[in-house]
């Protein structure tokens, strides 16, 4: 069965139309990787799946588990299962991480309707995933992502994937700005969150990545267009002969 | 329905009212003729039963008052106050026979407190803080007052301590805030009614949090609280006051005076948490806030810190200041003030820098949402003598939506070259990316964004005492309902 379904999404920034027409479906439990040069709109189409306000859907419509997110809020996503770890996290000063995990998790368990944790449930979750993806007791405290550095900042969102446990987690451009150390604990960490009822869907513009985290399927994005699909080896063919070649070639 | 606004609808909805404090409890009330004049004056001193030194000094104020204009520098906008049109006493009648205990007190103003969250029974009481409840012009119950008097600690209402501790009150009443010092504090001298007197002995830790909940109730009076504190020799206590009223289309005044008074080592830490009916969404009503609040660090190495949460009032005006006359005195300023709708603030600080290596730092949060203005205003002056001051200031402003306001007017003077002032100041918007990102984790745009100025709050929040930090933090979330969506 396929958890979400993106059937001919068209989709508007400042009246400027970036996506042209996505269609692609990711079956319950499937990792897929959507990779493309810059410009493509790899990030427009995390940001409208994830209802980002200014991120205009003008065609096509986005199935998840069936139901239409089309018209749902951001928060009303989230709590329905999708999760985005963004490519530039953002910071929050003066809001302590562990507040911030705890706002998060309980107002999505509300929106659930179920009960909400308390402080030091909250606090013992957060610290068995935590200590996997060696974020520090001291990072907990301090403002969310405030002086984090750029690995820290990346774990801090595959974390939040560990707490939230969604069942759709896009992924954008998690590996950008980290060295090969902080890209192998991202990428185990991610590995640890494959589930059969989880789906994911791994946006990048290098091949390095898969690597790490191997995809069941890759779709090549170009100018708006999904242009080629293929298997994980698709992946390596990109590296190799470039973007260009790839599309021109589809 | 966007989906914005939908998510503020069902937050609202969740939260209840706006302002849960905008109840009238209905009580037969006593009051002075309408108007200010000699008679209300003299009305007021005899339903207090003051010796005849404190109606002289109340009839010298009103004199002064007369010739006195009001002022009109702060960037506050509102219709021209009528003076002879209130009232300035009021006082349940049930209060008349002076009930010796909680027994005694008429239950519906115990009732009025329990739905205000302050329950007066001492075994009910937040543990660690004795409660001094003034409503209207009369203070109706003070808890704890006998632990308190082991520690050798007076906590009264002032009208109280005139009658009891008549020395004690002649020595400061009025030593930190002249009768003649401007046009809200010289009325309130004249008419003032109840608020909370407080004596810490030289070298007492004060055992308890010391506070007053003044709850304004009737119609078209007004309250004119005064407040005197005194920190003897190395002493420490730590005061709150929290202030409520109901929902009325008319405005109220609200113009007290408070002193605070620090000898040599002594140490006072006061706190507010001002929650005066804001007004509605278009800006009618609310409380007319003018409030002349200063201390003294008058002893050597003595400390004054004054943390303030202004949430309330359709318009505040109010300074909360300190005079660093002891050698190595320090003074403290932490605001919060938040604005929504049609509200106004004008608020912030002085320090004066009178002694040798005086200290001073000041940290202002203003936020500002709606069609709301809000002004910082301070001064920091160093006096000649003042070799090797110090200050820092930190002022902050937030803006919330395209149609508000946040203005900076910072003073500076120094007239000795050893002295260091520092002033930093940032005005901010909530950023696109950090809504988002708070969303996008689950939490809807009301809660997210009281998430986010808690935050930007959060180095004032701390100064505050424990007890009272959560529901200040709850308060940030409520006063900004509406703001967004």
């Amino acid at each position: 069965m396929n958890l979400l379904e993106i059937d001919n999404l068209r989709v508007a920034v400042d009246g400027k139309e970036i996506l042209k027409g996505i269609t692609l479906a990711i079956p319950e439990g499937e990792v897929h990787a959507i990779m493309g040069p810059n410009g493509s709109g790899k990030s427009t189409l995390s940001y409208a799946l994830a209802g980002r306000d200014g991120y205009e859907v003008t065609g096509g419509r986005v199935l998840y588990r069936g139901e239409e997110l089309n018209g749902l809020s951001p928060d009303r996503r989230a709590a329905l299962g999708v999760f985005l770890a963004l490519q530039y996290p953002v910071e929050i000063p003066g809001v302590t991480t562990i507040t911030f995990l705890k706002t998060a998790l309980n107002a999505q368990r509300r929106a659930r309707g179920e009960p909400e944790m308390d402080a030091m449930q909250v606090l013992k979750r957060v610290r068995e995933k935590a200590r996997a993806l060696q974020i520090s007791e001291d990072m907990l405290k301090r403002p969310l992502n405030a002086g984090f550095s750029g690995g820290e900042k990346k774990r801090m969102e595959i974390l939040q994937l560990a707490l939230f446990e969604p069942k759709l987690a896009i992924l954008d451009e998690t590996d950008s700005g980290l060295d090969i150390d902080a890209l192998k604990l991202v990428a185990s960490g991610v590995n640890a969150q494959r589930a059969g009822d989880r789906s994911m869907l791994v946006i990048t513009h290098y091949q390095r990545l898969l690597d790490y985290i191997v995809p069941d399927r890759v779709h090549v994005l170009a100018q708006g267009r999904i242009v080629t699909s293929g298997g994980p080896d698709l992946a390596r063919e990109l590296e190799q002969r470039g973007y260009a070649a790839v599309v021109e070639a589809a | 329905m966007s989906a914005k606004v939908e998510t503020a609808e069902r937050v609202a909805d969740l939260s209840g009212e706006k302002y849960k404090y905008g109840f009238v409890t209905d009580i037969e009330m006593e009051r002075a003729a309408k108007g200010l004049n000699e008679d209300a004056v003299r009305f007021i001193s005899s339903r207090k039963q003051e010796p005849e030194w404190m109606l002289e000094w109340r009839l010298s104020a009103f004199q002064r008052w007369r010739q006195m204009t009001e002022p009109k520098w702060a960037r506050v906008h509102y219709p021209p106050i009528d003076y002879q049109d209130a009232y300035y006493y009021a006082a349940p009648k049930s209060q008349d026979a002076k009930p010796k205990n909680l027994d005694e007190v008429d239950p519906k103003l115990l009732e009025t407190y329990r739905k205000l969250g302050i329950p007066l029974s001492e075994q009910k009481l937040l543990a660690g803080v004795a409660v001094d409840a003034v409503f209207d012009s009369v203070s109706v119950a003070t808890t704890f007052k006998a632990k308190l008097n082991e520690a050798g600690v007076i906590f009264c209402p002032i009208s109280e301590a005139i009658r009891d501790y008549p020395d004690l009150v002649r020595k400061y009443l009025g030593t930190v805030v002249p009768v003649t010092d401007n046009f809200f504090a010289t009325m309130n001298s004249a008419v003032f009614s109840d608020g909370t007197f407080v004596y810490v002995p030289k070298g007492v830790r004060c055992p308890m949090e010391l506070s007053t909940y003044f709850r304004i109730n009737a119609s078209e009076t007004g309250q004119f609280e005064r407040t005197l504190i005194i920190a003897d020799e190395n002493s420490y206590v730590s005061y709150l006051e929290g202030c409520t009223a109901p929902k009325r289309d008319e405005h109220q005044l609200h113009a007290a005076v408070v002193e605070l008074i620090a000898l040599e080592g002594a140490e006072i830490k006061y706190s507010t948490v001002q929650n005066w009916y804001p007004g509605d969404e278009q800006g009618r009503g609310g409380i007319y806030n003018f409030v002349t609040k200063r201390g003294d660090c008058r002893g050597k190495r003595s400390k004054i810190s004054w943390t303030q949460v202004e949430t309330g009032s359709a318009i505040t005006w109010k300074y909360p200041s300190c005079i660093l006359r002891g050698d190595e005195s320090v003074g403290e300023f932490y605001s919060i003030a938040i604005t929504n709708n049609f509200q106004q603030a004008d608020t912030g600080t002085k320090m004066l820098h009178l002694g040798r290596n005086t200290r001073s730092r000041i940290v202002s949060k203003g936020i500002s949402a709606g069609k709301a203005q809000n002004t910082y205003r301070g001064l920091v002056s160093v006096h000649a003598r003042a070799e090797n001051a110090r200050n820092h200031t930190q002022c902050d402003s937030l803006l919330i939506g395209a149609d508000c306001g946040a203005h900076t007017v910072p003073y500076i003077e120094s007239r000795n070259p050893t002295a260091k002032i520092e002033h930093e100041a940032t005005t901010s918007k909530i950023s696109d990316d950090q809504l988002f990102y708070a969303l996008a984790r689950g939490i809807p745009e009301e809660e997210a964004v009281a998430l986010i100025v808690n935050g930007f709050c959060r180095d004032v929040l701390q100064q505050l005492p424990m007890e009272f930090a959560v529901e200040a933090q709850k308060l940030v979330g409520i006063s900004l309902e509406g703001s967004v969506g």
